[in-house]
């Protein structure tokens, strides 16, 4: 088999990346591998709204949004494989199996991966106690609700306060199910405000921040978490202990890029990420794979996901039209103080498409701070910013006329006051 | 006098914001640092609307149950009704993005749609 490009994942990020590409050269034959029974990804479950307020000037829902993306698929006459699991990535291969065609390879001219992410298990965040049903992570529960329509647990306790943890409280909420309270180690939450209020507050939830949750009871079925505050050092603080029966566990406990495929190709990955490390085109450090979406970095917004991969997926098309990359001056982008890391990390001004979008995320809560870009030492950009917070993702943009000074190095921190 | 405590979602620095009400008139709003915490927090107090997401069962369709929404936002206090309502209504395949599946949910005079296709079976 053979195509111009293939795109691993057929999810928000792999839809953008298709039609982007189609959209810079309609003679390209572009292929999308899912391994699901529909395309779409997570957005299928996703059944909440607040999606698309960037994108299409209006609040969709997951399903809506992503649908938006299909008929353009359609109509670009874009290629897609359902139920088909890739097994191995190259510049110029693709390696895939399905029921119908068993273990086949695709040979191309560029690979754009787009895996998205999963959520930190049980098995991850060393959780003691007992190993009863009724410990799922919260996506699993939002799928079984809202896809397969069958209820996880009726008293529920989550331990995470990430955007999915609050969702399913809402969620399972109107469901009919009480959820007890949602605990977060970190004394500040890594949800969106919004959530917060209109997903805990609107239902008089408890968020206890500075909790975890130190022991799970149950022989069959959970019948209790033991909750606790931890201090400074995420450990628990003997004396605070408290008892909560339930029948659930939900864990919203972050969210990892999925890379197998990638680190088997020899990808090179940021720690800081756990996603690849890309230049200003999202081409990885192998010439001919773009990686976007969600298994680059984890984003917080599908309208950025569907942006980044847009300018993955053109690249991705100029690199089979021009048989390569072109050549140039190359700036680094490195993070400093506050700062965990930059997406790119590295850039060409020769292959930018206009102004140049840096995104990152900060370690910690910055109040009444400033973002301050340097070139070379010398400041470029220093903005106030009244908060800044590792759950919102940041950004800058430099102009593309500035960047034609082409800095060796280009610098972002956070200066507190 | 009656005070309010609301946490403005405008923005991450989510203002805790105070207002006073006697009656139904906003007596003061403190707390809020910029113009769209003043707006929110009047809105909040005097009309606290919401859009309800849920999913419904579909009969003869390729899967038993799509997500629909409220069209519009619906009174805060009509949230639950609206789920009950929802969940004792069904609507029958095919079902198009947008099609009306409960023209009026709960008495609110809203309208509850599909926001996923389903195909007949």
């Amino acid at each position: 088999m053979k195509a111009d490009i293939v795109i691993v994942g057929g999810g928000p990020a792999g839809l953008a990346a298709a039609i982007a590409a189609a959209k810079e050269d309609n003679t390209l034959d572009i292929l999308i591998l899912e391994r699901d029974h529909e395309l779409g990804g997570i957005l299928n479950q996703c059944i909440h709204n607040g999606f698309g307020l960037h994108t299409f000037n209006e609040e969709l829902t997951g399903p809506e949004y992503a649908a938006r993306f299909e008929s353009q698929l359609d109509e670009l006459g874009i290629r897609y494989m359902l139920d088909t699991m890739v097994l191995d990535v190259s510049s110029n291969s693709v390696t895939a199996v399905n029921s119908k065609e068993g273990v086949f390879t695709v040979e191309c001219g560029a690979v754009v991966l787009c895996m998205g992410c999963r959520e930190r298990p049980r098995g991850a965040l060393n959780i003691p106690g007992l190993r009863p049903a009724g410990v799922f992570t919260a996506g699993t529960a939002q799928r079984l609700v809202n896809i397969e329509g069958y209820m996880p647990g009726k008293e529920v306790v989550i331990l995470g306060s990430g955007d999915i943890g609050l969702i399913m409280a809402r969620r399972m909420t109107l469901e009919g199910a009480k959820v007890k309270a949602v605990c977060e180690l970190m004394p500040y939450s890594g949800g969106l405000k919004r959530n917060i209020v209109q997903c805990l507050d609107d239902f008089d939830i408890p968020l206890l921040l500075s909790h975890t949750v130190i022991d799970i009871k149950g022989k069959e079925r959970v019948t209790s978490v033991v909750i606790a505050e931890v201090d400074e050092r995420a450990k628990p603080i003997p004396g605070t202990e408290q008892e909560i029966s339930c029948d659930t566990l939900l864990l919203s406990c972050g969210l990892i890029p999925e890379n197998e495929l990638s680190r088997e190709a020899g990808v090179e990955i940021n720690p800081a990420t756990n996603g690849p490390v890309v230049n200003e085109s999202f081409e990885t450090s192998i010439p001919g794979v773009f990686a976007c979406g969600n298994v680059l970095h984890v984003h917080d917004l599908v309208d950025y996901v569907s942006e980044e991969s847009g300018r993955a997926g053109r690249s991705a098309a100029r690199y089979v039209k021009n048989k390569g990359n072109g050549s140039g001056p190359v700036i680094k982008v490195k993070n400093g103080a506050g700062v965990r890391y930059t997406v790119p990390s590295s850039v060409r001004t020769s292959e930018l498409e206009g102004d140049l979008i840096i995104r990152f995320r900060s370690g910690g809560v910055y109040r009444d701070s400033y973002i301050d870009v340097l070139f070379d030492g010398v400041s470029k950009i220093h903005r106030r910013k009244p908060i800044i917070t590792p759950g919102e993702m940041e950004q800058v943009i430099l102009k593309n006329e500035d960047l034609e000074q082409a800095p060796s190095e280009i610098l972002i921190r956070i200066t507190e006051n | 006098m009656e005070k309010r405590e609301l946490t403005c979602i405008n923005c991450p620095m989510g203002c805790r914001i105070t207002v006073t009400m006697q009656g139904d008139d906003i007596i003061s709003v403190e707390g809020n640092t910029c113009k769209r915490g003043y707006l929110y927090a009047c809105n909040e107090v005097r009309t606290p609307v919401r859009t309800v997401t849920t999913t419904i069962r579909v009969e003869g369709g390729e899967v038993d149950r799509i997500s629909c929404k409220t069209k519009e936002p619906v009174p805060k206090e009509k949230i639950f009704e609206v789920m009950e309502a929802v969940n004792k209504a069904s609507c029958r395949a095919p079902v198009a993005i947008g099609d009306v599946l409960i023209p009026d949910c709960a008495g609110t005079g809203i309208p509850v749609v599909a926001t996923k296709a389903v195909s007949p079976a």
